[in-house]
């Protein structure tokens, strides 16, 4: 899922400056479960928003709502009417949930009252942990379910570098060695790939390279039909 | 193939060679390289130029080292994967052995966060033993994505290795690949801890390594227990045993324990079977190298 975080306040405030009808829209997937966007999220961030108006003797008309996922155009047609009415959409969401609101909706500014910081699981409450940088061509069955790319902090592919300390990265103290955990996986699993050198990666599959898209051709060509 | 590096003639030659650690200034003003150089010239048979070593910026090891070179002394230039990506790298081997610096030392680098930039984006489009391999094709006139080089590039290739990091028995494994990728001088990290080190030899020539590549055995001569103390908390990959901290901090003068130390090392490392020299990392103590060098009769 994708991990995010909320904004400050007073950078969530200084970007609504100049709007008066505000929708605070949260998201019920990934935002929700990361305690950051949904429904309760929402409305406290209305309500803040609100006082700090108060406060500040200016005059604010909030609306809330949650939307399953931002993310998809129909999911977003059920609070048509809000987005329509408001001046400007407050995204509880990750930034894709923001873009994907403001090109569905260009006559509106969709702003994020949320930082997205990477793709994870929850590791325990409270804690959630980053696992993928979507590289395009995963090497999981390599490493045997530990991502190097993501989690070793220089992103090795061939074996742990010469700061790796008792089961910890170079990095700190609190940060597994990928490769500490790797050589594990293949230890328990009796598969021995270490000797093995993995050749430079082609990062244009991922990250690099320039935006990408998906095309599944048969869906595709039928949708334009 | 014809080879430039005078370092490598030495150490094909069978030479027990010393090399020495400079890093660059944090300014534009060179002239503290010229200064060490001066200082390391009869001493030493090459000079390590460090890449903005713990991922501080400081003039480029290639420019330090085109200044040593000037001077008659032989650089080894050394270049991280941290900061550049396979073009930037490739770009700055070829303009390096076109300037006649054809020792080249390639590392990961320390992480960025450890430096004065650490909102730095790191590149690590590499690592290190693929950056190896890289090279290696370039002595065959190959750039990494298969695109031809106008002629090949006379490359002395080097890599480190950590005998001390974690985890201890796949640091001989990870040597391998590195030799295997192409690297014909390795230069360890500093060796306190010297049974862990035979240990660690030991399993080096059980695999034929040191008649495959040139060991260099890294020493950091200590100048207080202090400095040690710190070393060993903040430098990653650093590993010293207290007994050594304890040598140190019991001794009336503290430096020269830390010399005395090195020295007796050094005694120590000639007699392990495949030790092809030893290399000094005294970054701040550039000074020490001499003494060393003299007081453990190497020149
Ligand atoms: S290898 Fe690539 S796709 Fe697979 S988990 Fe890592 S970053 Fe994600
Ligand atoms: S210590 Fe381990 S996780 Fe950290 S950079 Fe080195 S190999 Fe990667």
């Amino acid at each position: 899922m994708i991990i995010v975080e909320g904004k400050p306040l007073p950078e969530i405030v200084s970007m609504l400056a100049p709007f008066r009808r505000v929708f605070v829209l949260g998201c019920g997937t990934c935002a929700t479960v990361c305690l950051a966007g949904g429904e309760k999220e929402a409305r406290e961030m209305a309500e803040a928003l609100l006082l700090y108006r108060q406060q500040q003797g200016e005059p604010l008309e909030v609306k809330v709502a949650v939307v399953e996922r931002q993310c998809e155009r129909e999911l977003l047609d059920s609070t048509r009417r809000e987005i329509e009415e408001a001046d400007a959409v407050l995204s509880l969401s990750c930034g894709i949930g923001v873009q994907c609101l403001n090109s569905y909706y260009p006559q509106k500014v969709a702003l994020p009252a949320i930082n997205t910081k990477f793709l994870g699981y929850p590791e325990r409450l409270g804690v959630w942990q980053e696992n993928c940088r979507a590289c395009g061509d995963c090497l999981l069955d390599y490493t045997l379910g530990i991502c190097p790319i993501t989690r070793c902090a220089k992103s090795l592919q061939n074996g742990p570098c010469g700061g790796s300390k008792e089961g910890k990265c170079e990095i700190s103290a609190e940060v597994p060695c990928a490769w500490q955990q790797i050589i594990e996986r293949w230890e328990k699993h009796g598969t021995e790939r270490f000797p093995e050198i993995r050749p430079p990666r082609d990062w244009s599959a991922g990250a690099a390279g320039g935006p990408k898209t998906v095309v599944k051709g048969d869906v595709a060509f039928a949708e334009r039909e | 193939m014809q080879n430039g590096s005078k370092f490598e003639k030495l150490l094909n030659f069978g030479k027990f060679v010393v090399t020495a650690e400079l890093g660059p200034p944090k300014s534009a003003d060179l002239s503290i390289i010229r200064r060490h150089g001066e200082c390391l010239k009869g001493y030493v048979d090459a000079i390590n130029v460090t890449d903005n070593q713990t991922a501080v910026v400081r003039a480029s090891s290639l420019a330090c080292a085109v200044e040593l070179k000037s001077m008659g002394l032989e650089p080894i230039v050394q270049v991280t994967c941290r900061d550049r990506n396979r073009i930037a790298l490739q770009s700055d081997m070829l303009g390096a052995v076109g300037l006649g610096i054809h020792n080249i030392l390639c590392l990961s680098g320390d992480h960025e966060k450890f430096g004065n930039e650490p909102g730095a984006k790191g590149v690590y489009d590499l690592d290190s033993i693929q950056l190896l391999g890289v090279a290696s094709g370039m002595k065959e006139g190959r750039l990494c994505g298969g695109d031809k080089l106008d002629g090949p590039a006379d490359i002395f290739l080097g890599a480190v290795e950590n005998p001390f990091a974690d985890p201890l028995n796949y640091r001989i494994l990870r040597l391998r690949k590195k030799v295997e990728a192409g690297a014909r001088f390795i230069q360890t990290q500093c060796v306190f801890d010297i049974e862990l080190f035979e240990k660690w030899m030991e399993g080096i020539r059980k695999l034929g390594l040191h008649e495959r590549t040139k060991i260099l055995a890294g020493l950091t001569p200590v100048k207080s227990a202090r400095a040690a103390c710190y070393m060993k908390e903040k430098v990653p990959g650093i590993v010293i045993p207290d007994k050594i901290i304890e040598r140190v901090a019991r001794a009336k003068d503290q430096k020269e324990e830390g010399i005395n130390i090195c020295v007796e090392t050094i005694e120590r490392l000639r007699e392990i079977e495949g030790i092809a020299g030893i290399h000094i990392m005294a970054i701040a103590w550039e000074g020490v190298v001499p003494t060393l060098v003299e007081r453990a009769g190497l020149m």
